[in-house]
């Protein structure tokens, strides 16, 4: 086992891949003082809510969490855009001592007048959590004056972290799906979870199963609104991206309206053919199965090609992997290695025990495996294990940079689409735009020690 | 739209400031060796990362003693010590900022103590703890920032023997801004303190080894040694009386201290150097007066092209108070002038819009719904601010000029200069040639269709566009 730095209550989140399996602390809150990369409750529920197109969006709290967040993912909408504003309550020092109940029910009635939105979602924050606003009978008494459905969100910051927010998203959502009256099932039809279409990505998958006939019934929440988003206790099965934070609702959809989940993954040419076959499979329809392996065979011929010849610069080259989910680390790895990448090092914010275990399996020997890691510790490990390239968020970025490693960003701060396809070949350009840019090269000592 | 739902009190539509921690961070990171921990939940702390990151393209460590649910029921003081313990092990800091968040100080905790106590604990008496209550509802990044650095002074100054050197208290101003003052001082050969100092730690060259906490910032000997310079300049005459470091410094330990704004634009300059002169009795050498020759016949090439500019001036006080003195002085009539807090600015930007028959509106407390409808209202044609202003270009087509924080829709904020002649030069250049390329890209469209058309929509413009 690899040590941490000097904190020793940081060893048991860190393991190596040997022959003895270890297990993987996770799940666990982050330490006091270590930089953590794990954002807050709040983050978790308004990532995950955000792209809901014609939502209006209103923070309950101080300002802050509202200014960091403001259109948050950047997702794209085919339609309204309400959901790129900021509403926040704002709340000053004398709201936190007598209370904020009176200017949100105030704020409501201001954002409805002036641009009727169909649907709110209320967030709470740190705060609204310990002076106690009873964001539940605000929303109620609202919506019943207006008319129109207003969700409260239980995201206060410290009740866990991103995960938690996750979970809250999940809740709001399931209170917005749930019909009065059960829906008729629509036959070969999915509800397409955890894709927040952050550059097209719902679109792409969309067309993808429409030409093998699979209709997308809702998407969760990338270009979704109020109307699609009522409509999807109808689907009849549930595929589902984002693990992390969909999983939870998945469970519950299957549950309390019976309809199953898949899990897919269309990261990388090998995942997103799997996925394909998946679902086309469950539907046991065999023209579906034919024209799947069609899309297959025409995409792969299309694309190994382009694969290929990426492949050829990355001869011998290490990465290292810290993202969000467990789940798209996994997906990471397989993507890596069908651009011939080895995978040295693979962190996750949040993964959970089971994702940990597959990661292990699919690593080498030799890999360092860690939860909730820090700049530090990646630092640490990057170095030690010879790492070329780190995927992670915008504040590893400049870490990367520094050290002289090249960086993907694999969350918010991307303009095209990774997934598919076409997300395949991008994945490979943006590795080798990286990868192999010149600037490398110049990075050498001249005139005396230390210089760059 | 009628004015009471533009001017709400209840509702924040796409904020145009940030809160106080946030503020709060970046002096420390100008600072030898420090090293910043917010006393709160986790969340507050990443998203202020990500932000000043993705500004300044800089690694930017901050802990967090990530509060949770048991955390705020019984009292955060053992995570907050714990917090404290695993900063001084992995960053080995010289300096230990400590900030709390909205919910450190809604639940109460007393940072001040705390940090006292563990200082005692742990035998580290000597050891500067900088302990700032910057609650995140209680004002906006910019009073968290003057906070901060009015805590580090009053940490860390002690009672000195007078000696020649200038005091220089620094807004956020970019690296490159801090850089080009350093080159002004140096040409008067005046020796000096500046506190806080960003030029090199958040816009470090790619050297090795890579350290954990940048070199670079100011001194800590230097700011224990504050209290006997010749006198302080704060580049900073928003800040009231109360806030303001210099202020503190004068109170205290008896410095003169001279407010001036951020030398952006020929007026602003001229006061900086009148006051460096004044207190200094050095003349300004030909070389200097050589740069503000060129900006003066930089502003008459551009004056006629400024005069078609109607801008939108909006962050944090001090900036869109000089910003709005240099449009002023170059024919680009300011017609909103807007801060997400302190209505201080209000006062200080009205008397000199007196002498104008035009109406300008000037905003504080504003959010973006309130400066883009007003920027619409009066007929922007230009935007000067952060990055957050992207929004009034795609929604009303007003094109941006970026200066200020945050910089994270494109690179190079932290290279951005904007001060002194010759940054005012370049500063000006690229709202001038901001305009002229509104110009050029619809003089030919809009020509063809007032006089060509005469009247009529045209149905194809063909190659015109
Ligand atoms: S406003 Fe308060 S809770 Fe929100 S990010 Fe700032 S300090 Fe944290």
């Amino acid at each position: 086992m690899e040590a941490a730095l000097d904190i020793k209550e940081r060893n048991p989140f860190i393991a190596t891949k040997g022959k003895q399996k270890v297990s993987l602390r996770c799940d666990a809150d982050s330490i006091s003082g270590c930089v953590s990369q794990r954002a807050c409750v709040y983050c978790g529920a308004r990532v995950v809510l955000n792209p809901v197109t014609d939502a209006a969006h209103l923070v309950h709290g101080p300002i802050g969490c509202s200014s960091y967040t403001w259109d948050i993912r950047g997702s794209l909408s085919s339609g309204d855009d309400l959901y790129r504003n900021s509403f926040s309550t704002e709340l000053q020092e004398h709201d936190v001592i007598f209370g904020g109940e009176p200017k949100l029910s105030r704020a409501i009635d201001e954002i409805v007048a002036k641009y009727q939105p169909k649907l709110f979602f209320v967030y709470s924050t740190c705060i609204v959590g310990v002076i106690g606003d009873d964001l539940e009978a605000v929303c109620k008494r609202s919506a019943q004056k207006h008319g129109i459905t207003i969700i409260p969100v239980q995201s206060s910051g410290f009740i866990g972290n991103k995960s938690a927010g996750y979970r809250a998203a999940c809740d709001a959502l399931l209170r917005l799906i749930t019909p009065e009256q059960p829906l008729p099932r629509k036959a070969n039809s999915v509800n397409y979870l955890g894709d927040f279409n952050l550059a097209g990505e719902a679109w792409i998958i969309r067309n993808y199963l429409t030409e093998i006939g699979v209709s997308v019934n809702s998407v969760f929440t990338g270009d979704s609104n109020f109307d699609s988003l009522r409509e999807a206790t109808a689907g009849s099965l549930n595929i589902m991206q984002c693990a992390g934070s969909m999983t939870y609702l998945a469970t519950k959809m299957q549950d309390e309206f019976q309809i199953p989940y898949l899990r897919v993954s269309f990261l990388g040419m090998e995942d997103t053919a799997d996925s394909l076959r998946k679902i086309a499979d469950y539907f046991g329809d065999p023209a579906m199965l034919a024209r799947a392996e069609m899309l297959i065979a025409r995409e792969t011929e299309a694309t190994s090609p382009i694969i290929a010849a990426y492949r050829g610069h990355f001869n011998g080259k290490k990465a290292a992997v810290y993202v969000g989910g467990g789940f798209k680390a996994i997906s990471l790895i397989k993507q890596f290695r069908e651009i011939g990448i080895e995978v040295v090092l693979i962190g996750t914010q949040t993964g959970r025990p089971d994702e940990y275990d597959t990661i292990n399996d699919l690593v080498n020997d030799g890999t360092v495996i860690l939860d909730d890691a820090n700049p530090a510790e990646l630092e640490r490990f990057m170095t030690q294990q010879g790492a070329d390239l780190l995927v992670g968020g915008v504040k590893e970025r400049p870490l990367a940079y520094k050290l002289g490693i090249a960086f993907i960003d694999h969350n918010h701060d991307r303009k095209h689409p990774l997934s598919g396809y076409i997300g395949a070949v991008n994945f490979a350009k943006e590795v080798y735009s990286t990868l192999c840019s010149p600037v490398w090269n110049y990075i050498y000592d001249w005139g005396g020690e230390n210089r760059g | 739209m009628d004015e009471q739902l533009l001017y709400s009190k209840n509702v924040n539509e796409n904020p145009c400031h940030m809160c106080m921690p946030m503020g709060g961070i970046l002096p420390f990171k100008g600072i030898e060796g420090a090293m910043v921990i917010i006393h709160g939940s986790q969340g507050c702390s990443t998203y202020m990362r990500r932000h000043i990151a993705e500004h300044f393209n800089e690694p930017v460590d901050v802990g967090s003693s990530s509060l949770n649910e048991k955390g705020t029921i019984y009292g955060g003081e053992a995570n907050l010590k714990q917090g404290l313990d695993n900063i001084l092990r992995v960053y080995n800091p010289k300096l230990i900022g400590v900030l709390t968040s909205c919910l450190a100080e809604t639940i109460g905790e007393d940072v001040e103590r705390i940090t006292l106590d563990y200082r005692k604990e742990k035998g580290l008496e000597d050891f500067p703890v900088v302990a700032v209550s910057t609650p995140g509802y209680g004002g906006t990044q910019n009073e968290g920032y003057l906070l901060a650095v009015k805590r580090i002074i009053m940490e860390l100054a002690r009672p000195t023997e007078p000696h020649n050197k200038l005091n220089i208290i620094i807004p956020n101003i970019s690296p490159a801004d801090i850089r080009e003052i350093k080159r002004i001082l140096a040409l008067l050969d005046i020796e000096y303190t500046l506190c806080p100092d960003i030029s090199y730690s958040l816009d470090r060259p790619l050297v090795r080894p890579f350290t954990k906490i940048s070199t670079g910032g100011t001194k800590l000997a230097d700011i224990a040694k504050m209290p006997g310079a010749v006198a302080t300049i704060e580049l900073g005459v928003t800040a009231s009386t109360e806030e303001s470091p210099g202020h503190y410094l004068s109170e205290q330990f008896g410095v003169p201290c001279y407010q001036v704004p951020i030398p952006i634009g020929v007026q602003n300059t001229d006061r900086f150097l009148q006051a460096l002169t004044a207190i200094t009795k050095r003349d300004i050498p030909d070389s200097l007066l050589m740069e503000r020759g060129r900006l003066l016949d930089c502003m008459v090439d551009s004056h006629k092209y400024n005069f078609n500019g109607r801008s939108v001036i909006f962050g944090e006080p001090e900036l869109v108070y000089s910003l709005a003195v240099t449009c002023v002085e170059n024919g680009i009539f300011p017609v909103v002038a807007a801060t997400g807090g302190s209505d201080r600015l209000t006062q200080l930007l009205a008397p000199i819009f007196e002498q104008y028959k035009q109406e300008i509106a000037i905003l504080s407390k504003a959010d973006f719904a309130t400066i883009r409808a007003k920027s619409v209202e009066l007929g922007a044609n230009i935007a000067i601010g952060s990055s957050d202003g992207r929004y009034l270009t795609e929604r009303e087509g007003i094109s941006l000029v970026r200066i200020g924080f945050p910089i994270h829709d494109r690179v190079g904020g932290q290279r951005l200069l904007s001060v002194g002649y010759t940054g005012s030069a370049m500063f000006l250049d690229r709202v001038t040639n901001t305009l002229l390329g509104n110009k050029y890209g619809s003089y030919r469209r809009s020509m063809y269709e007032k006089y060509y058309q005469t009247g009529n929509t045209p149905q194809s413009i063909g190659g015109a566009v």
